[in-house]
């Protein structure tokens, strides 16, 4: 690592709950190193660009573009909020023992070792914090488990190490396979500098597609052993289970290409099994989708022939 | 002070009344029944479980140092992980707390020996066979295991010839903490100075007992669990799999059944040491006995309805879902208590930094933050996105290495000079300390941004946005490992050079317990006679 230095800079940030604002990010300056500073200046650029994209010194949980992401990542952010209040309390007073009550400054030890009041105290405190936290998850769990009434279903089927797609009740279905150019890179010495690659180890061959601002209900299950379906844009993660049919769901509010992949141990290629999830305007979507039923007609006459 | 009775006593026997003191040679140790001797061979036996266990770990951090495979290749990674798992949570973490009991509980409650000492040396000597047959198995076709510690079918059953001796080493691991919680159990009941009441007993023996209860519990549900594993791969029964009629997640029901337990197992040991530390440092009684031994039973009983937070994200019923949320919720209000007690312990003490005491506060605040990230994974909602992901690497490993391990460096700093009678180098035990504390946290404190940024455990190569938080873990992980060596030369200097300071019986600031009262170091025989257990050496 090359000597760096924090900087803070201005980053434009397009929430589409809470509107365009500015944010102030920290980011590493290196000193030093050019491949460093190159990386600096494409990341500044990047972040201009697009402000998601660069994600080189992410230290949070991605708000996401769905109304139950945002959520979640709201829900994290309060767990997260009352740990911090919690740890200042109890570490304060850990470290104000550690300063004042020590043998060298000459302190002498008190004898007590008992004191009810104080267990009744932390005992309950915690209790009542735990409850604020319970209520809120607790409502945001139902939602997510209320797959009802979607506009769209896609079962997503696990193989050793791709996914299937098949749109329920379209005549659609396909393999999302990992690109050649990250397949390439990754081998062991192979020679290719991933940077190069774009999206290294996370593009697919053929996405999922689906129509902004609709409910698509997930159905995953598996070909072989467990895998599971996870994007962090969209907070979905959900185990694909041989001889289950798990569900779960997602509306996602912004057109855009998010990317995730197989977050459950499935042997030698568990690395190497990306999702990625393309979002397009409905009238998009329904072009695409024509597109696909049409090739497949097209893939069935020539495979009659 | 609480001299004499015991301490001449128990002197005496040694010198003058025993005809009978170890045996000369490879047969002090292949015949050991003395649990001083059985204890030595626990701790050495993980130590060196520890390092095979840590540079399997340092294959895995140097294969994720940089975006690209360098090292090894993605199936052989799997299996660095796999074993990484189990020899560090059953070789290394569980016999290490083993080796403490041994050594420490009939010195802590009046007893001369275990209770039940041949089987004692039977527990332990299953242990190097056990562990050679997994290790065997890096060697044999198709590798070592590869599906990961929790050892989930279906992919399990892809394992090549390494199976069967999976299964059959664990069955013995199961076999030798099933037989060494016994031990734990029969001699704290049963042999117990007179005047020792229950109430009275420190708490590392407290942690201890009620340590062996989950064991006892929990290891035979492992042992059916990997038996019905067997007999699918081997016997035709369809136990889980799908095709056959079986439920593949009946297997992580049963194995977390286990498993959560198997995590409190690895940590009240722990709970026990720094409780008997931070008094001794801070010069002052440990703050609510009592509660402390309530709250690390509330631990154990809930460590039991827990299970299934390890399994979010297997499609389980809402009602499931929100049960076990809220019941590992409430896991936080018993730890919390031990966190406030021993910060109560500390408030206006006397305290010096010793290195037992720098290791106790270095797992009192390492540990508390890994409860934190605890909390936050029972949220479901959020564990949706936490879980499988480096998030969990984070929390996981911030409980276990600066809280398990950081609690055994601690007892072993704390304990050396009753055992060998002589100090270790106090300047090298904090060198030691500091190393240690700095580079688990840059190993480990990353691994939390890297999981909310999703990157997904378990995997050999990653996305190139996670490289600058993924180089700066792994330089932590070859610091932290290096580190440790350090430890060993300490113990080298201790053990073998016979360096440092001699110790009297007391070795530190008049610290609370009957161990203290036996001279340093400890005679092979202690307690013939039960001691008199005095108020000041009483934990009531």
């Amino acid at each position: 690592m090359s000597p760096r230095a924090i900087i803070f800079i201005a980053v434009p940030v397009d929430d589409w709950l809470h509107g365009p604002k500015t944010e102030l990010r920290p980011t590493f300056l290196p000193l030093d190193d050019n491949l460093m500073l190159r990386k600096l200046a494409y990341g500044v650029l990047a972040f201009l660009a697009a402000p998601a994209a660069h994600a080189d010194w992410t230290v949070n949980m991605p708000r996401g573009v769905t109304e139950l992401s945002q959520e979640t990542y709201d829900i994290h952010m309060m767990v997260f909020w009352w740990c911090v209040w919690i740890a200042a309390f109890v570490f304060g007073a850990m470290i104000y023992a550690l300063v004042k009550h020590r043998k060298s400054k000459g302190a002498e030890p008190a004898q007590f070792s008992h004191s009810m009041t104080a267990e009744v105290v932390w005992t309950v405190i915690p209790c009542i914090i735990l409850l604020i936290m319970a209520v809120p998850s607790a409502e945001l769990l139902i939602t997510l488990d209320d797959s009802r009434d979607p506009d769209l279903t896609v079962v997503a089927t696990g193989y050793q190490w791709r996914w299937h797609y098949r749109y329920q009740g379209e005549d659609v279905a396909f393999y999302s396979s990992m690109t050649r150019p990250s397949a390439a890179a990754r081998r062991l010495d192979s020679g290719i500098d991933p940077s190069t690659v774009d999206n290294y180890l996370r593009d697919v061959d053929n996405p999922m597609v689906v129509p902004r601002g609709a409910k698509v209900r997930l159905l995953l299950t598996s070909n072989d052993v467990l895998h599971a379906w996870w994007v962090p844009e969209l907070a979905i993660k959900k185990d694909a289970i041989p001889g289950f049919v798990n569900e779960t769901w997602f509306r996602a509010e912004v057109a855009g290409t998010y990317r995730g992949q197989c977050a459950e141990l499935c042997g030698m290629d568990h690395g190497y099994m990306p999702i990625v999830v393309e979002v397009l305007e409905p009238e998009e979507y329904d072009a695409w989708l024509e597109n696909e039923k049409a090739r497949n007609r097209v893939t069935a006459v020539s495979g009659a022939q | 002070m609480s001299t004499t009775v015991t301490d001449v006593h128990a002197a005496d026997h040694a010198h003058d009344d025993h005809d009978h003191g170890p045996a000369q040679g490879w047969r002090r140790w292949l015949y050991a029944t003395n649990h001083k001797d059985i204890g030595t061979m626990y701790l050495v036996f993980s130590l060196i479980m520890f390092f095979f266990g840590g540079t399997m770990a340092l294959i895995i951090r140097s294969e994720l140092f940089m975006p690209g495979l360098q090292f090894v290749e993605p199936a052989f990674f799997n299996q660095m992980t796999t074993m990484h798992a189990l020899i560090m949570v059953f070789g290394a973490v569980m016999p290490a707390f083993v080796g403490l009991a041994n050594w420490m509980i009939p010195l802590m409650i009046g007893a001369p020996d275990m209770a039940l000492p041949r089987m004692n040396n039977w527990s332990f000597w299953i242990l190097p066979v056990a562990f050679g047959i997994l290790l065997s198995t890096l060697f044999m076709p198709g590798g070592a295991p590869a599906s990961g510690w929790t050892m989930y079918p279906p992919l399990v059953l892809q394992t090549g010839d390494a199976f069967p001796f999976l299964i059959f080493s664990v069955h013995l691991m199961g076999l030798s903490s099933i037989m060494g919680a016994i031990n734990v159990i029969v001699t704290i009941i049963n042999m117990r100075a007179p005047d020792m009441t229950l109430l009275k007993m420190p708490m590392f023996v407290w942690t201890w007992l009620i340590t062996a209860y989950l064991l006892l519990a929990v290891m035979p549900v492992l042992a059916g669990a990997v038996t019905m594993l067997l007999t699918d791969q081997f016997f035709g029964t369809s136990f889980f799999l799908a095709a056959g009629g079986g439920d593949p997640v009946m297997f992580q029901h049963i194995f977390w059944f286990f498993g959560h337990p198997e995590v409190y197992i690895m940590i009240l040991p722990a709970f026990g040491v720094v409780s008997e530390i931070i008094p001794t440092f801070a010069r002052k009684p440990l703050f609510g006995h009592d509660s402390m031994v309530y709250a690390a039973s509330s631990i154990a009983f809930l460590s039991f309805i827990v299970w299934a937070h390890h399994m979010f994200t297997v499609g389980m019923p809402l009602t499931g879902q929100l049960f076990f949320m809220l019941a590992t919720m409430v896991i936080a209000v018993p730890t919390g208590v031990k966190v406030f007690n021993w910060t109560a312990t500390m408030w206006k003490g006397s305290m010096t930094f010793e290195t037992p005491m720098l290791f106790s506060l270095g797992f009192l605040f390492l540990f508390t933050l890994g409860g934190f990230s605890g909390l936050m994974l029972a949220i479901v909602p959020a564990d949706i996105q936490y879980h499988d992901s480096y998030f969990v690497v984070a929390h996981f490993h911030y409980v276990l290495v600066p809280g398990s391990i950081f609690g055994l460096m601690a007892a072993v700093y704390y304990w050396l000079p009753k055992w060998t009678g002589r100090f270790y180098n106090e300047k090298l035990g904090q060198l030691h300390f500091w190393l240690s504390t700095i580079f688990v946290n840059l190993t480990f404190f990353p691994m939390h941004f890297l999981g909310l940024a999703g990157m997904p455990r378990r995997i050999p190569d990653y996305a190139t946005q996670f490289a600058d938080f993924n180089m700066i873990a792994s330089i932590g992980a070859i610091g932290f490992g290096f580190s440790q060596l350090l430890f060993v030369y300490i113990l080298y200097q201790t053990c073998w050079q016979k360096k440092g300071e001699r110790a009297d019986a007391k070795v530190w600031d008049d610290p609370k317990g009957l161990e203290w009262t036996v001279p340093s170091p400890a005679p092979f025989h202690t307690f013939d006679t039960p001691p008199r257990v005095t108020p000041h050496d009483a934990f009531a």
